[in-house]
């Protein structure tokens, strides 16, 4: 170890950091096997609150409310990664234009605005304009704030990509959409999948936006969590909890290997 | 916002005469459903709000009014300065600014620890610390508020080590809020500075230690002079959204320990029912946002000249 | 790409089509934690009526959201009282038509010409109860039959309070305490009221309506200003609590299955009000929330543990309750702006 890049403290403070980032999901992934009904006290090894969440009263409250989920964070990355690309192409092959820096403050627009701010705007849009609440617009705002996630790895793709390689497949009498799809496409494809991943998980996690412009009677995961919490943390919510969790997990690993097979093949 | 600008030099052309069209989709969704209601919501609060939710279209100061002066309990007095809203955004804003110091006291030397290691236990600590970033941000917080309750795990586990007599009382108050502030945003705080203390050229250490500079030294004069643009980076991404932070104050806070959001969400969807005033908040608290990114800007391009 | 494309736009037109379409639908505005998810299911058995439901925690908040623009959405709310009231004066509940409810006959008799809905044209009962609060009796022992717990309390009570997160009843819990008229217009005693409720605030820990059992559950409160069933159903948790009866008095409301105007699944709605109006379904709501309900032919039906709770039982020497006033917009204007100085 070079004594130049040691400094005293800074292992201890790194183990810090790694503790107060993990203890309380381990407790409550400890405590989602718990036997006992009362929470704070530990009553044996069980899979009974996973089984309530699957079989229980409230299952198919929980199971319509994922469903939602998955179905707005599959249509909104997928939108979103499509108007992300497109926009990526003309901010990095489009060359100089007018209006080229507003158009990328655009973009990053939904990332400098709070979420609160762009919830209560939203909510005042469609309450504005009379659009009916619902899936449609939950969708709609997921969309606009996961085009800025969706825009930054494949952006740092495309930049990483030498504009050569759709410039010869021209040269040889391929359209511009025929360089794309079979020259470029594949080059960027590791950064567009490590944004339809991002953009996903993005969706999938939203409460603060969602639940300000969903409609009666619809539910996401997350706003189903956060009304059950609001009466106490109970067991089933800590299995819900530690399933999401192991989701984000497979997911975040699922795209750091995509991203450094993307890199090796390059 | 991490993100560099576009770069104004040899930019490639192959797509150019698309560039339109290409563009079409993002301006079209994203102006109109983000910055259209943003434009929106600036109208709404000069309006007149309507008896319980609701607006009535009549221009109104009133909800900027009421923002900034107190004219007493029946609206007869003579204005004074209405200190409520004002404490909540100074409340806001200091603790805010009080989780970006701790997560840069605890993100600057996480980061370095990791950058300065061989590159392949690297990768593993670097995975270590997204993760719970990757995690559901009401999950972790709901998490927090179970481990700090005052019959949680954490006071159980300072009992049973005998380093209390009776639970502390930790739910509920400005500490809390503070905690999950700190704990939410941390990873925001090690990602850049990590990014660029990783491209930190260490010949400029070597230099300084032949010169005999002592570490703290190389480390005050050399080091963080140069890889500032990933502190201040790392200061945003924690500072902006614990300003605007809406579920640690409301779950670990309780009712008594406001922040802007709570403020906001209330005007919507609480009892309050006032659009008008929750749209002038909303844009209080916007415009001081884009204040501090408008100082980020200049700041970096005044380190680019 | 473009495939993905015309994928997307496959969902988008599925998602619009499934918001459209809304029949077998029953669409319920209702408070969290207060109908018993068996009992849907079997509505849904009986009816083939498919049944979503949303929650709120209060009266206010389940009106700014009808009025920030989802009426039209929701067939049936569940409005205490004197928000029935104000929901009629705002125009938003539809007139049930004379012979529409099959089982209008089973309203007991005193609720059924009610000043908040004379001759029940918007609403029928739901549950009714009372207000009060619940103390911890392992943290204090002395006498807790007095608002003073709430807005004047003891030494080891302080810092250890839930208060309910609902303007009206706490406000009208307030007034009861000064012995102040609930809609008063004289601004000595609206002043002392707004004092003496942020006098107060300096010893409450928290607001919250929702885990106004759980805090008394978890011991996170001593003392949890509630509603006499959650406080009921606290206390079968294992909360060692009791339920107070104010010499200064407290708070009675009864709580109603409106019909929203502009319901999407309008003949739906009267079918889940006749379905609510049969003794043994709504029972099984009284012996869930542990609350009352106003439908005759439901006392054989509920548990012996709900007929000998201390939370429906008053002591002989208890005062009666007191509904929550309606008072007219200028002056509620003044408790609006009361409570925003509290709660801010």
């Amino acid at each position: 170890m070079s004594p130049l890049r040691y400094y005293p403290g800074f292992l201890p403070m790194t183990i810090f950091c790694l503790v107060i980032l993990y203890a309380p999901l381990l407790v409550v992934m400890v405590y989602s096997f718990n036997e006992s009904t009362s929470i704070t006290r530990w009553g044996g090894f069980s899979l009974t609150w996973y089984k309530e969440v699957f079989w229980g009263v409230e299952a198919a409250k929980f199971k319509t409310a994922a469903w939602n989920s998955i179905i707005i964070a599959v249509s909104a990355s997928i939108t979103a990664t499509t108007i992300a690309t497109a926009a990526a192409l003309a901010m990095l092959r489009g060359g100089m234009f007018r209006g080229k820096v507003a158009s990328f403050a655009l973009i990053n627009l939904p990332l400098m605005v709070p979420e609160i701010v762009t919830a209560v705007a939203t909510l005042i849009f469609f309450s504005a304009i009379g659009f009916q609440r619902g899936l449609l617009s939950i969708l709609l705002a997921h969309i606009v704030f996961c085009i800025p996630f969706a825009y930054l790895p494949i952006a740092a793709r495309l930049q990483g990509i030498e504009a050569h390689f759709e410039q010869a497949a021209m040269d040889l009498y391929a359209s511009r959409w025929q360089a794309f799809r079979l020259v470029l496409l594949p080059l960027m494809l590791p950064g567009i999948i490590a944004g339809l991943l991002l953009a996903f998980i993005i969706s999938l996690d939203d409460f603060i936006i969602t639940s300000f412009v969903k409609g009666a009677g619809i539910e996401t995961l997350p706003t189903a969590i956060f009304g059950a919490v609001k009466q106490g943390i109970k067991p089933d919510i800590m299995a819900i909890s530690t399933l999401m969790l192991v989701v984000s997990i497979l997911f975040v690993t699922a795209s750091h290997f995509i991203g450094k097979l993307g890199n090796q093949t390059t | 916002m991490a993100a560099q600008a576009p770069s104004s030099g040899s930019a490639a052309t192959t797509f150019a005469p698309a560039r339109i069209w290409l563009m079409m989709p993002s301006w079209a969704i994203i102006g109109f459903f983000l910055l259209l209601p943003v434009l929106l919501m600036l109208v709404y609060s000069f309006l007149t709000k309507e008896f319980r939710g609701g607006v009535v279209w009549e221009f109104s100061l009133a909800s900027y009014d009421k923002f900034f002066f107190d004219r007493g309990l029946f609206g007869d007095e003579p204005p004074q300065i209405q200190w409520t809203y004002i404490s909540i955004f100074w409340r806001s804003t200091w603790q805010a600014g009080l989780a970006t110091f701790f997560c840069l006291l605890v993100g600057f030397p996480t980061a370095w620890f990791i950058a300065t290691r061989p590159a392949r236990t690297r990768a593993i600590w670097l995975f270590m610390v997204t993760i719970p970033y990757w995690v559901n941000l009401l999950i972790r917080t709901v998490s927090m508020k179970f481990l700090i309750r005052d019959n949680g795990p954490l006071n159980e586990l300072f009992l049973a080590m005998g380093l209390i007599d009776s639970p502390i009382t930790m739910i509920n108050t400005n500490f809390a809020v503070q905690l999950g502030l700190f704990y939410s945003y941390l990873p925001f705080m090690v990602l850049p500075i990590y990014a660029s203390v990783e491209r930190y050229n260490f010949a400029l250490s070597e230099a300084a230690a032949d010169l005999y500079a002592s570490r703290w030294v190389t480390m005050r004069r050399i080091v963080l002079p140069v890889v500032q643009p990933g502190i201040i980076a790392g200061c945003i991404l924690v500072f902006v959204p614990s300003l605007g932070a809406f579920l640690a104050p409301d779950l670990l806070g309780g009712a008594k320990n406001w922040m802007i959001g709570s403020l906001i969400e209330d005007q919507f969807k609480g009892a309050a029912g006032n659009w008008p005033f929750g749209a002038a908040v909303a844009m209080v608290l916007l415009s001081l946002v884009l204040i501090v990114l408008m100082l980020y800007a200049r700041s970096q391009s005044r380190g680019a000249r | 790409m473009k495939q993905a494309l015309l994928k997307t736009v496959a969902v988008t037109a599925i998602l619009s089509a499934s918001v459209a379409q809304a029949e077998g639908e029953l669409s319920i505005y209702h408070w969290f934690e207060y109908i018993p998810q068996e009992l849907l299911v079997r509505f849904t058995e009986e009816t083939g009526i498919k049944v979503t439901m949303d929650t709120y925690d209060s009266n206010e908040s389940m009106l700014a959201s009808l009025k920030g623009g989802t009426l039209g959405s929701y067939d049936v709310a569940v409005p205490g009282d004197y928000m029935v009231q104000i929901m009629r004066d705002e125009g938003m509940l539809d007139t049930i038509a004379e012979g529409e409810l099959a089982n209008k006959g089973n309203i007991e008799p005193q609720w059924l010409d009610v000043g908040f809905d004379p001759g029940r044209m918007h609403s029928i009962p739901y549950q009714w109860g009372s207000t009060s609060f619940s103390v911890n009796r392992e943290v204090y022992a002395g006498e807790i039959n007095t608002t003073d717990i709430i807005f004047n309390p003891p030494e080891e009570l302080k810092g250890k309070i839930n208060v309910l997160d609902t303007q009206g009843e706490l406000l009208a819990l307030a007034s009861l305490h000064l012995g102040i008229p609930q809609c008063s217009t004289d601004r000595d005693q609206l002043k002392l009221l707004s004092e003496t409720v942020n006098a107060a605030k300096a010893n409450w820990a928290s607001f919250n309506s929702d885990g106004a059992k759980d805090v008394l559950v978890s011991g996170d409160a001593a003392v949890g200003m509630i509603w006499n069933g959650f406080g009921a159903k606290a206390r079968n948790e294992g909360a060692p609590i009791e339920y107070a009866y104010p010499k200064e008095g407290y708070v009675v409301w009864m709580d109603n299955v409106v019909l929203l105007k502009d319901a999407p699944n309008r003949e739906n709605a009267i079918k889940f009000m006749d379905f609510l109006l049969q003794p043994e379904n709504i029972a099984e709501v009284s012996n869930f929330a542990q609350y009352t309900a106003g439908v005759t032919g439901v006392t054989p039906l509920l548990t012996d543990d709900l007929k000998s709770s201390p939370e429906q039982n008053p002591p002989a020497d208890a005062p009666a309750g007191t509904f929550v006033q309606v008072c007219d917009a200028e002056t509620q204007a003044l408790y609006d702006a009361i409570w925003t100085r509290l709660k801010n």
